[in-house]
Order: structure tokens, then sequence, then C-alpha cells
């Protein structure tokens, strides 16, 4: 039994030992998409945070919410003022885990197919989320890529029925960080 | 031993998976920690009021860049006029303008009022605006000016165009305080080229306060009011005074309101306000503002 736990525990411990480092980007692309009979939303921020742990295959990553940008500049207003409340909800943020990684796999080259599951926090509203993604790692850089779809009722942001029509029930995610390697926390931390 | 075996084997997932829900979230703390500490791109107020005008006044915002608002505004006659005159909706008097966005914070617009046979134009500049974050900026300060010429025909005798022409000059400083309660201020000044006595002021001094209060997202109370600082525009003329609710639909933005002063136009409303509000000289009117997106960003 002792034996067991140990070889359990070394199990959990030893990602540490093979430190690979985290992986961390600040000008990470999330744009988002709907199509309505009305008309298309559109609208992408270049100013995410990111940072994956290629140790241990946990990824986090931060948006603030009025830095999207929108065609219409009345839509950007509404955005932030009557659905997802930036001023009280700043943020959007991710935190979850790889779940089928194998460090191993990216330094083979090409794109490697994942799965992410964690929580995705949008106006306040913390969800469990299960996410399909692709990671490569490609001169120095690590490549994070997502499509997924969230549904603004999940979020309690709440549509006015005036302008429901308008606003697609489900919106289309797409995340694009492409990270560099980060000198180790305790370094950034001293500043 | 194989019972043994599992419930060892079930301890150890559990700590793997609490190890793991446990990384991931300090993972994110660190990622907001260092967001916060770095954070460069100061954190703007938006959306300080609704519209463009808060009632008579011309409010902080501008249209973004490459939006074109289309704005209609409309005061009817006075409530005390009487049941004849439907208390006061037969009579109306009306503006129309176009307001566009050259950049985000510069905008030009055109209007035309039925008064006097009016036609304005005007620069609005969004000099400072409220922030938070590295660089934090308390208010937000527009400067606006306008040129305003009347085309009314004068009889006996025919005034020169010079004599035509009134200009204005206003800072706007405005307040978020709170997601629904915002507060602007405007030191204003109007020069008319002409006056009607030789009493009267050519340049008058006033100062502007206006309020918004948000009910819900889309419906907000709204007030204004102009102190006309002494002189002899202030000794013949009343201090205007409004107050309104605003309702946001998806492109437009609705403004009911009552007010002392017919006029739509700071060189109008400011030093021409006779209305007295208290006596029931009340125009009901309202704004509608409609707004096109010209060139999307």
């Amino acid at each position: 039994m002792k034996t067991l736990l140990l070889v359990l525990l070394s199990l959990v411990l030893l990602p540490g030992a093979g430190a690979q480092g985290k992986y961390s980007t600040r000008a990470g692309l999330i744009s988002f998409f709907s199509a309505t009979p009305i008309e298309d939303i559109e609208a992408r921020s270049t100013q995410a945070n990111g940072v994956l742990d290629l140790n241990t295959g946990q990824l986090a990553f931060s948006v603030p919410m009025k830095s999207f940008v929108f065609r219409r500049t009345l839509m950007q207003e509404h955005f932030n003022e009557n659905y997802v409340e930036s001023d009280k909800f700043p943020r959007s943020t991710f935190a979850g885990t790889v779940l089928n990684f194998q460090p191993g796999s990216l330094h083979q080259g090409g794109p490697q197919s994942v799965v992410v599951e964690g929580d995705l926090t949008i106006h306040g509203v913390k969800r469990r989320v299960k996410v399909p993604g692709t990671l490569e790692l490609k001169d120095d850089y690590l490549l994070i890529s997502a499509k997924f779809s969230v549904a603004p009722a999940d979020y309690d942001i709440e549509i006015p029925a005036l302008v429901r029509e308008n606003i697609a029930k489900s919106v289309a995610v797409t995340v694009s960080f492409a990270c560099s390697p980060t000198a180790p926390l305790q370094a950034t931390n001293t500043r | 031993m194989f019972r043994r075996f599992l419930s060892g084997g079930l301890l150890g997932a559990a700590l793997l998976a609490g190890h793991a829900a446990q990384a991931q979230d300090e993972l994110l703390q660190e990622l907001e920690a260092k967001a916060d500490s770095t954070q460069a791109a100061p954190n703007f107020t938006q959306a300080t009021f609704k519209g463009t005008h808060i009632i008579n006044s011309q409010s902080v915002e501008t249209p973004g860049q490459g939006t074109l608002l289309f704005l209609i505004q409309h005061r009817f006659g006075t409530l005390n006029s009487g049941a004849y005159n439907f208390f006061g909706l037969d009579q109306a008097v009306l503006r129309l303008s176009f307001e566009y966005g050259l950049t985000d914070r510069l905008t030009a617009g055109i209007g035309r009022s039925s008064q006097e046979k009016t036609f304005d134009g005007f620069l609005k500049y969004k000099a400072l605006r409220q922030s938070t974050g590295a660089h934090a900026m308390p208010v937000s300060v527009t400067l606006f000016s306008s040129a305003a010429l009347t085309s009314l025909r004068f009889r006996e005798p025919e005034r020169p165009a010079r004599t035509r022409w009134a200009y204005t000059y206003q800072a706007l400083i405005a307040r978020k305080f709170s997601p629904g309660l915002s507060v602007q201020l405007m030191p204003t000044l109007v020069h008319r080229n002409f006056v009607d006595t030789r009493r009267d002021q050519n340049d008058v001094y006033a100062l502007g306060a206006a309020f918004r209060q948000k009910i819900t997202k889309r419906l907000a109370l709204t007030a204004d009011y102009y102190y006309l600082l002494p002189g002899a525009t202030a000794d013949d003329m009343r201090n205007a005074l409004g107050a309104g609710v605003d309702i946001e639909t998806g492109g437009h933005v609705f403004q009911l309101h009552v007010t002392n002063a017919q006029g739509m136009m700071e060189s109008l409303f400011v030093p021409r306000t006779t209305g007295n509000f208290f006596d029931g000289d009340i125009y009901f009117g309202f704004n509608v503002s409609r707004a096109f997106t010209v060139k999307g960003r």
C-alpha cells in the first residue's frame, strides 16, 4: 500500500522534474461571431492574457471585456453597457486542464489535437466546459487555438424581447494565442 | 488486495484531481495579478450619457468613428396655451441635424432649426476621457463650439449677413459616478453679433449642469439647467430648465422631456429663454436619434 501511494505521489510530482516551463502571452486574439437574419455581429480583442504550463498541462486565460472592438461603435457600447456589464464584470476568464496532454508529442512538430476542460467565467457566471483545440510548438512559440460556442443565456446575459431576433442564441468564439516561454513566476513577482 | 488497490487508486485520483483544480486556479490568479500590475491600456469609462444630447444640452458623448447620427428634435407649444391649442401640440418647432464621427473623438455636425430659420454647424472634440487604471482621469471633458446663422427675412431694414451670426463655446465636463449616475457641468459663452437692444449683452456667460440617473438598463431620468451669470440678459430672461426620460432601443435613443425653452441650440435657449417653468410655460418635446454606420472599423 505504501509503495502504491508513493508511486501515485511520484506520478503527481514527476512532471515538475522535467521542467519545461510556462508559455504565456499578453496579446492573445479572441474573437466572436454570430449570424442573425438581420446582421452579422463580429468583435475581436487582441488583449487577451494567456498562460499554459507545459509541466502540468494546465492553462488559463483572461480577457478585458472592454477590449473587444466591434465594427459598429454603438454595438460595442451596448455590448458593454447592456449585455456583459463590463463595469461590474470587467474580465472573462478560463482556467482548465488539457485532458489528453502529451508534452512529448509536441516536440515532434505539427499541431496536436487536444481537449481542454475547465471553468469558463463570463458575466460573473462560472461554468464547467469542455472544448476541443490544438497545440503546436513552432519556432519557440506555443500556438494555442480553439473554437467553441457560447450561449449568452447560459451566462445570465439577458437579451430583451425587442432585440432578441437581432442577437443569436449561440455565439462562435475563436481563441488564438501565440505564447512565448516565460521566466519563472518568482522572477516576475519580484518587480 | 484488489480492494486495497482500488481504494488507494481512488485516493490517488482524488488527490490528483484536487491538486489539478487548485493549480489551475493558481495559474489564473497568477495571470490576473500579472495583468493588473502591467495593465498598459487605461480603462476608459463608456456611455456616460445615452445620447449626444441630454435634453437641450449637448453631452460629452460623440458618435464613434464612421457613425452618422440623424437627430430629430421637436418642441411643441406651451402646456398652458389651453385646450384650443391642444395644450401646445398644435404648434411645434423642429430641429433636424446630422452628426458624423470623423474620429472616435472628433465630431462635425450640421443642423437646421425652424425657429428663426436657423442653420448651425458645430465641432465637438473629446479632449479628456474619464478612465481608471494606469493614468486615471476623474472626468471626461468635451469641447464644443458652434456657429449659428439665422436665415429669417427681416423687413425694413434688411440686416447684413454679419449681424445674423451667433457663436457658442462650451466645455462639457462630465463624470460617471456609478453605472447609473452621471453629472455634467457646462461653462458656456454665447456671443451674438447683434442683439435687439442697446442694453442687452452680446456676450452671455452661463453655467449649465445636467444629470442622468439610470432606472433600468434602457431607461434613465435626465435633467439639465443653465444658470445665467448676472447681467442684463439674466435680468430679462429665464434660466433654461429641462427634465426628461431617455428610452433606448437598438439603434435609437428616444428622449422625452418638458422644458421652459423652445430653442434647441445653445445660442437660442441659453440667452433667450422666456418661459417660466413653474407658471406652466412648459414645452413638451422629444429628441430621437438614429445611428447609421457609414464606415465600419
